[in-house]
């Protein structure tokens, strides 16, 4: 009997160990101190959401890192460096991100990390990785104090951490943004405002509430939602009996898409939610999705010159799982770390720099080039410089771009 | 427009969907005193088996018809997993401390959800379920999707249908029995672990049904749908008296009842404004529960059992 019920916690506990486990390192020591053979290996970390909801977000981002690394590797970009990438899967959760921030520090490998996707699993990454002065750069990360602090709002901005960059815009730009347009192109006046308690989802909300009045638009309702809830038709009774003309949800696909297929079940009007709503799945998990607008960072990259070659890529690498809305943006930002390895590289005659890492992070403020998004350099906070934005909405089934600004 | 009969329907169907899971918790405590914690995995697994059964059926099979045919595919999982677990993990440890089989329900239930989302196919996110086409039917001021009509009509049909095997039947008759006094129950020559793994089914298929409500009524189902479901719906098994199936339907309406009211009108409370809508209906939930086991420790149908814990 005992032993029975050992042997059931056992196999319950190495299951789990298992799976946490299962994307973990895999050291590999070959290819380290060559020194003259003149082929170093740089390690790239990255870290997102790999399964669980935010999945189909951050296998895009996965993919694009790896594009990048392989590219780079084919075309010989830095001379004598051949670069790997290494993933790990954060599960959206800080504690985890912490976690494998602390990995990618102890593997000496890694100059650089790319990720994460939620800004609060960044504010559990971001001072480990700044003690071990190792270069972050996430693609998708908007919440702006990440960059300018908590009093960013009262103007006082100061850069918290100097590892940190980010080819992502701010909430304050991407809410800002999006106000502009509800209020002026789609011309709707009264909204109701919902997020999901999350440090993404409500920092959007507050900095679209703050444009929106401004402009002399009108917050009828306010509520907030538990990001876990799949039933939300309590707060759809009360967003209907508001005669709010639109819904601006600050939060995230998993609990959006029941939320805005809840509210056409009752009450006709359109969904909007920031780039955490621009995804793919928004719509196949939502059978009334229709005229649903979200707004994201960058041009899509359908549309941009630059991007033509990061699709065509893309397509032929063959992944199994679409770029999504990040995958130009996460190419950049590794390639951002790939420029500064190159010229710290070519800074050391063709060798890699004992300090590696606190050479690649002076380099990455000065690095610039022409991205997949557009160009890419990065402001005095580790901001990118380049605030394009878009409003996509949904038209029979797909998202539709309406509307492209660069936003100041 | 009076929102009244609007979010009472909202509570009433969320509260019917946690009483169809509630059943599970409250047959299996009230016959061997285990908090089944897995149970919430075990209605998440009956969604994957309905859902399966969907994808297997010709297009342009019509979702009326594939309904049947998609709890039958939702029991027959949750009950075969149910079944397995009470004989593998919870039986050993019958008779041993209480805590062991309560951690043994937590690991499995860890366990139940790392397996689907490994093994089941793209259920690393939320996978899309049929819903019915057309628009919503008004009811006395209240407008009533078409796939919240399965529950309203399969809750009650499954409460009577229990109602009627506990009472009228045999087998019904000794799991009362069983429940009163197992030892008895078996020197009366009842099969006590039949009865037993009777309960576990039961309690099974009734979180399978519940779960194709659930796919119907949000459009999609996912490896996590389990937890905040089973947490919900024990708290609605204690609300109405544990070990009650009665109480827990009772409790489950009552808890979705006070979840909508508290997320549509505690905010016009003078003096709540901060403490209303829907990030506070929780809290709201779990003050009632406090508030009922104060006044009724044993719940609201429970009966006071001297000699149980």
């Amino acid at each position: 009997m005992r032993h029975r019920s050992l042997l059931i916690l056992t196999a319950v506990l190495t299951t789990g160990a298992l799976t946490l486990t299962a994307c973990g390192s895999r050291d590999d020591d070959k290819g380290g101190s060559g020194g003259d053979s003149g082929n170093q290996t740089v390690v790239i970390g990255l870290d997102a959401p790999l399964t669980g909801d935010l999945s189909a977000l951050g296998l895009g981002i996965k993919n694009s890192a790896d594009l990048a690394v392989k590219i780079a590797n084919k075309d010989k970009t830095v001379p004598g460096v051949t670069f790997q990438l290494k993933a790990l899967d954060d599960q959206a959760q800080p504690s985890v991100g912490q976690q494998n921030a602390t990995q990618f520090i102890q593997d000496k490998k890694v100059l650089g990390v790319v990720g994460p996707l939620n800004s609060g699993v960044s504010q559990s990454m971001q001072k480990p990785l700044n003690d071990a002065s190792l270069t972050q750069v996430s693609p998708a990360n908007t919440g702006t104090e990440l960059t300018q602090g908590n009093n960013w709002k009262t103007g006082d901005k100061q850069r918290p951490f100097k590892t940190y960059f980010r080819t992502a815009t701010t909430d304050a730009i991407q809410g800002a943004f999006a106000a502009n347009y509800l209020y002026k192109n789609a011309n709707i006046k009264d909204v109701y405002l919902i997020d999901d308690q999350k440090p993404y989802g409500a920092g959007l909300a507050a900095s679209f509430k703050t444009t929106f009045t401004e402009l002399g638009g009108k917050i009828v309702g306010t509520d907030h939602v538990n990001p876990d809830d799949r039933d939300f038709n309590s707060v759809v009774t009360k967003v209907k009996g508001s005669g709010a003309k639109a819904v601006y949800y600050g939060g995230e696909y998993p609990a959006g898409a029941p939320l805005s297929q809840q509210l056409k079940d009752s009450v006709k009007i359109p969904l909007m939610g920031g780039d955490g709503m621009y995804s793919a799945d928004f719509i196949s998990l939502n059978k009334k999705a229709e005229g649903d607008i979200a707004t994201s960072v960058g041009k899509p990259v359908e549309e941009l010159e630059s991007a033509k070659k990061f699709i065509a890529d893309y397509k032929t690498a063959g992944y199994k799982d679409a770029y999504e809305a990040y995958g130009g943006g996460t190419y950049d930002a590794t390639w951002s770390i790939i420029e500064a390895v190159k010229a710290v590289v070519a800074d050391n005659d063709g060798k890699l720099p004992d300090d590696a890492r606190t050479k690649v992070l002076d380099a990455m403020s000065k690095v610039q080039f022409e991205g997949v998004t557009g160009p890419v350099s990065f402001d005095e906070y580790g901001d990118t410089t380049n605030t394009m934005m878009t409003a996509y909405q949904v038209t029979s089934g797909k998202w539709t771009s309406k509307l492209s600004e660069a936003v100041k | 427009m009076n929102e009244l009969p609007q979010q009472l329907a909202n509570g009433l169907i969320l509260g019917a969907m946690y009483g169809l899971i509630a059943i599970g918790y409250t047959m299996v405590y009230g016959i061997i005193q285990l908090i089944n914690f897995a149970h919430g995995e075990i209605f998440m697994i009956g969604g994957f088996g309905a859902l399966t059964v969907y994808l297997g059926l010709p297009s342009g099979f019509s979702l009326l018809a594939a309904i049947p045919l998609m709890i039958a595919g939702g029991v027959v999982c949750s009950v075969a997993i149910s079944v397995a677990a009470e004989r593998f993990a919870y039986r050993p440890l019958r008779g041993g401390p209480r805590l062991a089989p309560l951690i043994t329900a937590i690991g499995l239930s860890l366990a139940l959800q790392q397996a689907v989302w490994m093994w089941y196919p793209n259920a690393t996110k939320d996978r899309s379920f049929p819903q019915f086409k057309g628009e919503a039917i008004d009811i006395f001021g209240a407008s009533i999707q078409r796939g919240d009509l399965f529950v309203i009509i399969a809750a009650p049909v499954c409460m009577l249908a229990l109602g009627l095997f506990v009472s009228k039947t045999r087998a019904g008759r000794g799991m009362q029995a069983t429940s009163q006094d197992p030892d008895t129950a078996k020197l009366m020559g009842i099969n006590t672990d039949r009865i037993i793994v009777m309960a576990f089914a039961i309690g099974a298929a009734f979180a399978a049904v519940a779960a194709v409500a659930y796919g119907l009524k949000n459009g999609q189902i996912g490896f996590r749908m389990g937890f905040i479901m089973g947490l919900k719906a024990f708290t609605a098994a204690v609300l109405g008296g544990i070990g009650n199936i009665y109480g827990a339907m009772l409790g489950g309406v009552v808890l979705g009842v006070a979840e909508a009211l508290a997320t549509g009108y505690m905010s016009d409370v003078p003096g709540m404004e901060l403490f209303g809508g829907g990030a506070w209906k929780d809290v709201w939930a779990f003050v009632l529960l406090i508030l009922v086991l104060l006044i009724r420790p044993q719940g609201l149908l429970g009966e006071r059992v001297a000699d149980r814990a």
